[in-house]
């Protein structure tokens, strides 16, 4: 079932930012050239992500490629096992792309303090950043569960320094929060995974993937083991009603923070479900699917109404995740592989439209010394601009025909609709939400008379001594963000009109996975229409 | 990738075109000329003028609205070239299609990029491509002095670009990309001058209703997937009329309805277009006049596949139809601001479009051809207020107009030219293209050709009556200008593209109607008028009705805004004139019944989830760790060291595992 490879690409992934991470910490030296040291670790990994991906063959028929497999504590059969699918390769890649972006955008997050070790506050955030990438690399491509529940667990510690040390005022509390709840979840599913070793044929290498896939297992242990892991990937992902953390989270913490929060860690929960819940049982998956699908649509719309109802520009963005969560994991429980495919591709696509959102807002929000909505107003006038990406970025949210989130989203709609057709029905409505949501922002951000008191920098040189008094120049764009805008945008509009390079490399990994889960319910239909044959 | 690359990069040898037939009308295979195969750059032309404005920034300022300009009338040299390649083929190989590129292949739902250049897109491809470059030019002088103006430019080739998208795509899912596409070019536009929020209110309530619409798109896309398992035109229209699963049909009809509902201002998503006239008035021309809300009109001709199979979603066509143009005229006669009345005739004219959709065969052409006609003549007339606008320092209010055909001659002469041709009196456009319509209304069984069709002829009357009180309070009767007002006639570049529609106002109708020449060009898409349909009153009769009707229209209005003295401030007026002025309470009724309640739920909803949802997951969480406190302890210490216990003891169980192997 794993295709071995005879270079640790995976392991090489992983590795790279954690030295780079060694590096940036403790090598003396200038704060500025530890920043550029992370960008350099960060685009390394991201260039030999990219050689690795080419090394991955969509025509294999065995489900995980790259492998690698070691024995880690054979008297538990615990093995370090790493392997992809294509959508943990297109996962990974889209952590990868996020973290140099990520980085860009931190540069002056953090300020640097007086002192002769005033920059060590500055490496400390940066370093934690790329020990951050090294465990997002480790959980996606993890193919054996207790080492996928190691990386799971460890992935709490980088964040919660980086919430806690580096966030905003009440980030003690918003850290904690995020503890606690993640560790709820974790505690829950390690039970279930130490249950689940024990149901199936245990030995050395009794937790790798393959071998506790298509386990027979009577019901009611198979529901109680799914509902373990499920209830970690819901707090995880998060869906209604698990979510409070996130505004939280992600308001408090730093915008780079939080965009790989939201952005990459969250789609572990997802991604969980596919690969964990729906592989390994698919029975009690079925079973669980009228609540998890009205947990979904519930997700759906009423993050959508709580973002409508914010005055917080990133508690806004936190909760439009909410929302979209519930369109990935309704496309996930529909058991369709457009479903599938539509949910896999959104999470990526999701991944680079909030971090768009998170970091384009951070924008102002750094220029205007508040987060909140009413103290805006006008800024198209002074920062055209930064408003232009500001609403693409937007646009990208409200799932704009023409960019990609577009694509994934109605593709999780199409798919849904065969099997869950009220639900889906109602998930659409949510469209509606989404241009008040992000439109209503834009309008209170952006548009109307230019704010009082402020000046475009550019206005600001024409004007001479006495009128300038009392105004305060803006800078639209600096290169920097340029810098950090224009991959995203690209994305967009690369993975809206050729989505299928994704796509490709998703479809043959849903397949697999429907197969499995085929195995257990073989009344499934996977293309999910009626007109069987009648399509080209 | 390679597939784009390759297609942008091909000669047209290597791109893959196709003859096809939708509906009934199967066309036999034909290989495309050359020219055809170039379809594409319609819609790249436009889209390149739009990036290069937007992306050079400031350093375009000089050159870029001539640029968009230049680039606006290149789509139309290559759409007047596929015309004429068109023309040289026998009428069933005119239907061609051609690939594009793979676009999406997720598992079962596999949609490929394409475009379909067939009768019905070519009509619609000349009309957006030469109105929308004459709007270019007017724009030139237009917006002459506006700082913004390249923006201006940037986003009006962004709408060429969608709307061509729209009219050219071959599956309904491309068919989306334009539709949203020109959805975003109307926001951006009728929010151009968004420092009043008033203006960036309007533009989002367009894209939210819009997007009211568009869910039921997306639901009728879904319903199509589902059921014919592929969403191109080819696939859904060629089995909509064997494989009639009529249940289906008719939810994928109302659904499609819904959506064309909302682009094109349709009840009761009518009440976003009166507010759009905040954008610039070559914007409220092109856009909110002659294409993108037509574009609902063409949705329904382009399925009438699957509203043949669907009686019932025809019949509800045809009764939005009739609400809308009853609803429009109504609100037509009270408006006092110039561009709200245009926009009130506008949505009751599509209306009368909406209407002939959906009678059927013996409507598809006249609607296309009354879409075809308004065009012009409407976005003529809106050119002309915009003159006036220029002309009287941007004032709108009608009752401080009057006497205006002196000053400004042309614009009077043009707007006279699409006043006469709206108003359907021979032989001025209108007459062939409206009046067709009225007599297919007539046609039917039982109480329909009654009820429609009285409601198409009296609806004529009434636009009459508020055109010509239009006319008559901008142009003639008494001067009740203000005094800072020195009305001026506008430049040539803005008085040309108004007269070339007024030309095309007075003679288009002629041209094409008492030649027939629309019916026959369109036949292959929209089927042979069925032979043996006739009104319940003869033809002949139903023409002295309309034009007796339209007399008395402008007899009453000659009476009250010509003769008769208007007064600057309008009279408080009859319970209805108060209704239409608000335009019949559309938005107290969204707001009692939609925005009010959602705000509330929305507030509700913040307030619960901070405290009620937000305090049990908490408590939950607390309980899992360890601890019977509640959340707010959290910030006191007790819970942080359990937490980070709870770490350390997890890192531990791993560490000692470690060691252990």
């Amino acid at each position: 079932m794993t295709a071995m490879s005879t270079v640790p690409w995976l392991t090489i992934l992983g590795l790279i930012p954690l030295v780079g991470a060694l590096v940036v910490a403790f090598v003396p030296g200038s704060a500025e050239n530890a920043k550029r040291m992370a960008i350099g670790f960060s685009l390394v990994t991201l260039v030999v992500g990219i050689i690795a991906a080419t090394q991955f063959d969509r025509a294999s028929s065995k489900q995980f490629q790259l492998g690698e497999q070691h024995s880690w504590i054979p008297q538990f059969g615990v093995s370090y096992a790493l392997g992809v699918d294509g959508i943990a390769l297109v996962l990974i890649l889209m952590a990868l792309v996020l973290t140099p972006i990520c980085l860009l955008a931190a540069w002056h997050d953090v300020p640097e303090e007086a002192g002769p070790r005033g920059g060590q506050r500055v490496k400390s955030y940066f370093a934690l950043i790329l020990v951050l990438e090294t465990f997002m690399v480790g959980v996606f491509a993890a193919t054996d569960v207790f080492l996928f529940y190691v990386f799971f667990e460890a992935m709490l510690i980088p964040v919660y320094f980086l919430i806690g040390r580096f966030g905003g005022p009440r980030r003690q509390y918003a850290a904690m929060k995020f503890l606690l709840f993640s560790l709820a979840g974790g505690l829950i599913m390690l039970v279930a995974v130490i249950a689940l070793y024990l149901q199936g044929p245990g030995g050395s290498d009794g937790f790798l993937i393959e071998r506790l896939t298509g386990l027979q297992m009577d019901p009611t242990t198979e529901r109680l083991l799914f509902v373990g892991f499920f209830f970690a990937f819901a707090v995880k992902a998060p869906m209604v009603p698990f979510h409070t953390w996130l505004p939280d989270a992600a308001t408090e913490s730093s915008p780079a923070t939080a965009t790989l929060l939201v952005g990459v860690l969250d789609k572990v929960g997802t991604f969980g479900m596919i690969r964990f819940c729906l592989q390994l049982f698919p029975e009690a998956s079925e079973w669980a699917t009228p609540v998890v699908v009205a947990l979904a649509v519930i997700s759906v719309i009423y993050g959508a109404l709580l973002a409508i109802g914010q005055t917080d520009m990133m508690r806004l963005v936190s909760y439009t995740s909410v929302s979209h969560f519930g369109f990935i994991v309704l496309g996930i429980f529909a058991f369709t592989n457009v479903g599938h495919a539509g949910s896999t591709l959104y999470m990526v696509n999701h991944g680079f439209s909030t971090a768009a959102l998170f970091l384009f807002a951070a924008m102002l929000v750094r220029r205007r010394g508040s987060k909140r909505i009413p103290d805006f107003g006008g800024w198209q006038r002074i920062t055209p601009a930064l408003a232009g990406i500001f609403l693409i970025a937007g646009l990208s949210g409200l799932g704009l025909p023409g960019l990609a989130s577009f694509v994934s989203e109605f593709t999780v709609l199409v798919g849904s609709f065969p099997t869950q057709p009220v639900a889906a029905v109602i998930a659409t409505a949510g469209i509606i939400l989404a241009a008040l949501y992000i439109l209503l922002m834009y309008k209170k951000v952006m548009t109307g008379p230019k704010p009082e008191g402020l000046v475009s920098e550019r206005e600001h040189d024409r004007l001479d001594e006495p009128a300038r008094r009392g105004l305060t120049a803006v800078r639209d764009l600096t290169t920097r963000e340029k810098l950090v805008a224009a991959p995203l945008i690209a994305a967009f509009l690369v993975l809206g009109f050729l989505p299928n390079l994704a796509l490709n490399v998703i479809n043959p990994a849903v397949d697999q996975t429907l197969s499995h889960v085929q195995k257990a319910i073989p009344n499934l239909n996977p293309a999910g229409t009626v007109a069987e044959g009648s399509s080209k | 990738m390679g597939t784009l690359v390759q297609t942008l990069a091909s000669s047209p040898s290597t791109l893959s075109t196709y003859a096809v037939g939708l509906a009934t009308h199967e066309g036999e295979a034909h290989a495309a000329s050359g020219v055809t195969a170039y379809a594409w750059l319609l819609v790249a032309l436009p889209l390149l003028g739009a990036a290069v404005l937007l992306l050079g920034g400031r350093r375009t300022d000089k050159f870029g609205p001539v640029l968009a300009t230049v680039l606006s009338w290149s789509a139309f040299v290559v759409g007047a070239l596929v015309f004429l390649a068109m023309l040289g083929r026998g009428a069933e190989d005119r239907a061609v299609g051609i690939d594009l590129f793979d676009w999406v292949a997720a598992g079962a739902f596999k949609v490929s990029a394409g475009l379909l250049v067939d009768q019905l897109s070519m009509v619609f491809v000349l009309l957006i491509t030469f109105v929308g470059s004459l709007i270019h030019v007017y724009s030139l002088g237009y917006m002459e002095h506006d700082p913004d103006r390249r923006r201006f430019f940037a986003y009006l080739n962004l709408f060429v670009a969608a709307m061509l998208l729209l009219v050219l795509a071959n599956s309904y899912l491309l068919l989306y990309v334009g539709w949203e596409g020109v959805g975003l070019a109307s926001y951006l536009l009728i929010g151009f001058w968004n420092y009043n929020p008033a203006y960036a209110t309007a533009a989002n309530k367009a894209f939210v209703a819009n997007r009211v619409g568009d869910f039921g798109l997306s639901i009728a896309i879904m319903l199509m997937f589902f059921h014919f398992g592929a969403v191109d035109f080819q696939t859904v229209l060629g089995a909509a009329g064997d494989n009639a699963n009529q249940g289906f049909m008719t939810a994928i009809g109302l659904m499609l309805l819904l959506g064309a509902c909302g682009k094109s201002a349709q009840f009761p998503l009518q009440s976003w277009l009166g507010d759009a006239m905040a954008g610039p008035t070559p914007v409220s021309a092109l856009i909110h006049a002659a294409t993108m809300v037509t574009a609902g009109v063409y949705l329904v001709v382009r399925s009438s596949a699957i509203f043949e199979a669907a009686p019932t979603a025809q019949l509800v066509v045809v009764i939005v139809g009739a609400i809308t143009l009853l609803f429009g005229a109504i609100v037509g006669c009270a408006k006092d601001d110039i561009k709200k009345a245009l926009a009130a005739s506008t949505m009751s004219q599509i209306g009368y479009m909406m209407l002939a959709a959906g009678l059927g065969p013996v409507g598809y052409a006249f609607a296309i051809f009354h879409l075809l006609t308004h065009g012009f003549f409407k976005a003529g007339m809106f050119l002309g207020a915009g003159s006036v606008m220029h002309g009287m320092n941007d004032q709108v209010d009608m009752r401080r107009f009057g006497g205006l055909s002196g000053a400004m001659k042309i614009t009077w002469a043009t707007f006279g030219l699409g006043w006469l041709a709206i108003l359907g009196v021979p032989p001025f456009s209108g007459y062939w293209s409206k009046d067709k319509i009225i007599e297919a209304a007539f046609i039917g069984e039982g109480w329909r050709p009654w009820v429609f069709g009285l409601a198409a002829l009296i609806g004529a009357g009434i636009t009459a009556f508020y055109m010509s009180r239009l006319f008559f309070m901008t142009f003639h009767g008494k001067k009740r200008w203000t005094d800072d007002v020195h009305p001026h006639e506008s430049g040539l570049l803005m008085t040309v593209p108004m007269m070339i529609l007024a030309v095309g106002s007075a003679f288009l109708g002629l041209v094409l109607g008492a030649t027939g020449g629309i019916t026959t060009w369109l036949e292959p898409v929209t089927g042979a008028e069925p032979e043996g349909a006739h009104p319940v009153l003869p033809p002949w009769l139903l023409v002295v009705l309309t034009l007796v009707l339209v007399a008395a229209g402008i007899a009453l209005a000659w009476l009250r805004y010509w003769r008769d003295d208007v007064p600057a401030k309008a009279p408080a007026g009859s319970l209805l004139t108060q209704a239409a002025r608000k335009d019949l309470y559309q938005d107290q009724v969204n707001e009692a019944l939609l925005m009010r309640p959602g705000i509330h739920l929305t507030r509700s909803l913040v307030f619960a989830d901070s405290k009620g949802v937000d305090g049990a997951a908490g408590g939950l969480a607390a309980l899992v760790g360890g601890t019977s406190s509640r959340l707010r302890k959290l910030q006191n210490g007790f819970a942080r060291s359990y937490a980070l216990t709870m770490l350390a003891g997890v890192v531990a169980i791993l560490g000692a595992l470690w060691v252990m192997s």
